[in-house]
């Protein structure tokens, strides 16, 4: 290979300069904005540090004696702690009343009380997801651009969808608490809610993705528009509507849990009373349980993901 | 329209057996799913033995208490066992110390009316009867027997029990009437003192006169100029609490933030030695994920509470949950982004024979640093929204203050002065980091058409 060589010209050296310029100016910008976002982490730092009950630095050497009172004095006690079964250590308090929680269901055959928590704290997700589910298929395919019956309509279900994702739960949770009393079922209708914006929101961003052949030829035809959704719309966008719906579950399995300590029931509140008394048995087997549970679900979801959508489940934000 | 013949469908039906002739599993599919679900929430009623609840709650509650998001009350009270008939205010109500509202009027004769919407809506009384105005109706009571006597027919609004008689007036109030006391509730629409409380000296004054003592009054409270009076009173009006409620508020704000930055501090160089296709050793990509996979799964919730114990509740919990939420959130779809890139630019700058280090840097960040920003951005708007709640088990911010103010049922015009501000932080928060994306995939879409059309 032969390279023929010119000198450069005076164009060139003019083009390297301002090449050169703007590297340069993109090099100040980007120091500039990593020194300002490191500014403001450390300014972050010194306030959320200030306006703590602890400081950082005092409490830091006890980390570990807080931690020390989670080791249990039998190992074992985590495991009755799960199961309900009587401990040697039980002197009647509420540190190692195992088998009082137990929940009968017929005869000597009973499930364990952490057990019955959890299957409430799941079921307030699935409940919860559910009404999301069903009431954001309709508004999606409402607030999509191109499947829109009215585009005034189409705002106004846009615009509620956002109130309703925007709204902090638990003002809704604390709301209905106070009108069918604390417990599960005020935490579904907020859980409910706040899932029908935010479900409704993914599911109308991909019917305005839609492959549009499909309606056009049902409109041809002369349907209408319940049923160009149903035959154009629903077949294309059902796999998706229905990864982001796990999704849904996964995220709503642990706002459950948070909803549950703040009076909502299930396993959160438990886990929040453990914690707040110091019963390291107890603590233990709650976490070992939601833990175990929630990463259950979060493989089994992304398992169940994959099969519908392939890797496009796994692709978020951008 | 044309119709099909049978013979011409025929046909069609053959060409295509796999839509009309599908196996019989998947055309009962869509039913036993349907069916399925069905039971599930037959189950789950019965779980949350759902009709007993719905009996038993008051629904008749909710347009009372969003009434009272956005308008408030007043009650006096007039004792009529006293020798002379004087309105007596709760402590702390929102007229202030010395009320004398125009809505209570003393007539000439020793009577009160009470305006409780204009002469329409009112009652005027004194020891022997009270006469009830609503609805275009006037309603005597008798008051002096032994209980209080509505002479003439009784209307729908109005109710009679043992020893009280009852009006109500619908959202402007309502009347309670028994011989030894007339308790009136006036209704106002509109939060009352928002800016200053009862205590403040500025209590009570129309802006513009508020507005000239700040730029040219005399001194209120010696030593202090007005401006930060006014500033100090509003900061710490005592029912509004605005000073608290900010600062809770700004709590949130920096432990989403701080939360979200440090886990991605963390994550960034953790994700390298993760994602399959970079990582040196195998083993450590698996452990390393199994540890994103574990500090996902260990809940916010149960690390905010861990965290509360260990520094005492406030913004240092908080931040500190979702850090470590974030570090496995964040180091999954970071190694998930590094797993999904394009080899070539790797390649490329590996045959120069640059060292690992300036492989990543230049063959591999350009293409991921737009998505790994993008995908922060989204978290730390979803954590904006997740500090709320997590602040009301105690890790600091808004949503214990939140909560506070909700458990009383009294304080909802409270509440939702704070759901406002949270909702305006949410808003600005979603635009900001909406609009940051918007560039960021620009850049992403640039650089995917640029590589499309070099092929």
């Amino acid at each position: 290979m032969t390279l023929s060589v010119t000198a450069p010209s005076g164009a060139t050296h003019q083009m390297a300069d301002a090449w050169r310029r703007q590297t340069s100016l993109r090099r100040f910008y980007t120091v500039l904005g990593v020194g300002l976002l490191l500014a403001a982490m450390f300014a972050s730092m010194w306030f959320a540090d200030e306006a703590n009950a602890g400081h950082f630095f005092d409490r830091l050497p006890h980390i570990l004696d807080f931690l020390s009172w989670l080791i249990p004095k039998d190992w074992n006690d985590v495991w009755r702690a799960l199961f309900d079964m009587a401990s040697p250590h039980d002197t009647g308090t509420q540190e190692f009343n195992f088998p009082l929680g137990r929940v009968y269901v017929w005869g000597g055959f009973y499930i364990p009380e952490y057990f019955e928590l959890m299957i409430t704290t799941v079921n307030m997700a699935l409940v919860s997801t559910f009404i999301g589910f069903i009431f954001a298929v309709p508004f999606s395919f409402i607030a999509a651009r191109n499947l829109t019956p009215h585009p005034a309509l189409r705002q106004i279900v846009k615009r509620f969808m956002e109130l309703l994702r925007a709204f902090p739960e638990i003002v809704i949770a604390g709301l209905f608490a106070a009108i069918v009393s604390t417990g599960p079922i005020a935490a579904i209708i907020a859980i409910g809610l706040h899932s029908i914006g935010a479900l409704g929101k993914l599911f109308y961003e991909i019917n305005e993705n839609i492959d549009m052949r499909a309606e056009e030829g049902l409109r041809a035809v002369g349907a209408n528009w319940f049923e160009r959704v149903r035959f154009a719309g629903l077949p294309q966008v059902l796999p998706n509507f229905m990864s982001y719906t796990l999704l849904r579950v996964e995220i709503n399995v642990r706002v459950s849990t948070i909803i549950g300590a703040v009076g909502g029931g299930g396993i959160g509140e438990e886990l929040k009373l453990s914690i707040s008394r110091g019963f390291g048995a107890k603590t233990l087997a709650l976490v070992l349980l939601l833990f175990t549970t929630i990463f259950i679900i979060d493989q089994f979801s992304a398992w169940l993901r994959r099969k519908l959508v392939g890797e496009q489940a796994f692709m978020m934000g951008a | 329209m044309a119709t099909m013949t049978a013979e011409q469908m025929l046909p069609i039906e053959e060409r295509y057996p796999q839509i009309f002739r599908r196996p019989l599993y998947k055309r009962f599919t869509p039913l036993l799913l349907f069916a399925g679900i069905l039971l599930y929430l037959i189950y789950v009623l019965w779980f949350f033995s759902l009709p007993q609840v719905l009996r038993d709650s008051h629904w008749e509650r909710l347009p009372l208490f969003l009434t009272q998001w956005i308008s408030y009350d007043l009650q006096p009270e007039f004792r009529l066992d006293q020798p002379e008939i004087t309105p007596k205010y709760p402590r702390f109500s929102a007229l202030g110390e010395n009320p004398d509202p125009d809505w209570v009027i003393k007539n000439a004769n020793g009577t009160y009316t009470i305006l409780i919407d204009g002469p329409a809506k009112s009652v005027t009384f004194d020891k022997t009867q009270a006469t009830i105005v609503a609805n275009g109706q006037t309603i005597p009571v008798a008051l002096t027997g032994g209980k209080p006597v509505v002479s003439g027919s009784v209307p729908d609004w109005v109710t009679v029990h043992d020893d009280e008689i009852v009006a109500k007036m619908g959202f402007v109030g309502e009347v309670r009437v028994t011989v030894d006391r007339v308790k009136v509730r006036k209704r106002f629409l509109g939060w009352a003192n928002f800016v200053f409380d009862t205590r403040s000296p500025f209590f009570g004054k129309p802006a513009s006169e508020v507005i000239s003592l700040i730029i040219s009054g005399p001194e209120l409270k010696p030593g202090t100029s007005n401006l930060a009076l006014a500033g100090d009173n509003i900061w710490n009006n005592a029912q509004w609490q605005h000073g608290d409620v900010w600062t809770k508020l700004l709590q949130t704000i920096v432990m989403a933030f701080l939360g979200t930055l440090l886990g991605g501090i963390v994550a960034f160089p953790l994700a390298f030695f993760a994602a399959r296709n970079i990582t040196p050793s195998g083993v450590l990509s698996q452990v390393l994920k199994r540890f994103f996979d574990f500090m996902r799964s260990v809940d916010m919730l149960i690390w905010a509470l861990f965290f509360t114990r260990a520094f005492g509740p406030g913004p240092l919990a908080g931040s500190a949950a979702i850090f470590f939420t974030e570090i496995g959130t964040l180091g999954k779809v970071y190694s998930e982004g590094l797993e999904n890139i394009d080899d070539k630019p790797r390649e490329g700058i590996t045959s120069t024979g640059a060292n690992g280090l300036l492989v990543q840097r230049y063959g591999v960040m350009p293409e991921v640093i737009p998505v790994f920003i993008s995908q922060t951005l989204y978290q730390w708007e979803s954590n904006t929204r997740g500090a709320t709640i997590i602040g009301a088990v105690g890790a600091g911010g808004i949503g214990l203050k939140l909560w506070e103010a909700m458990r009383t049922n009294s304080n909802w015009a409270n509440v939702f002065y704070m759901v406002l501000l949270i909702l305006l932080v949410v808003f600005i928060f979603d635009n900001i980091s909406n609009f940051l994306r918007r560039r960021l995939s620009r850049t992403i879409h640039d650089y995917n058409r640029i590589q499309a059309e070099r092929g």
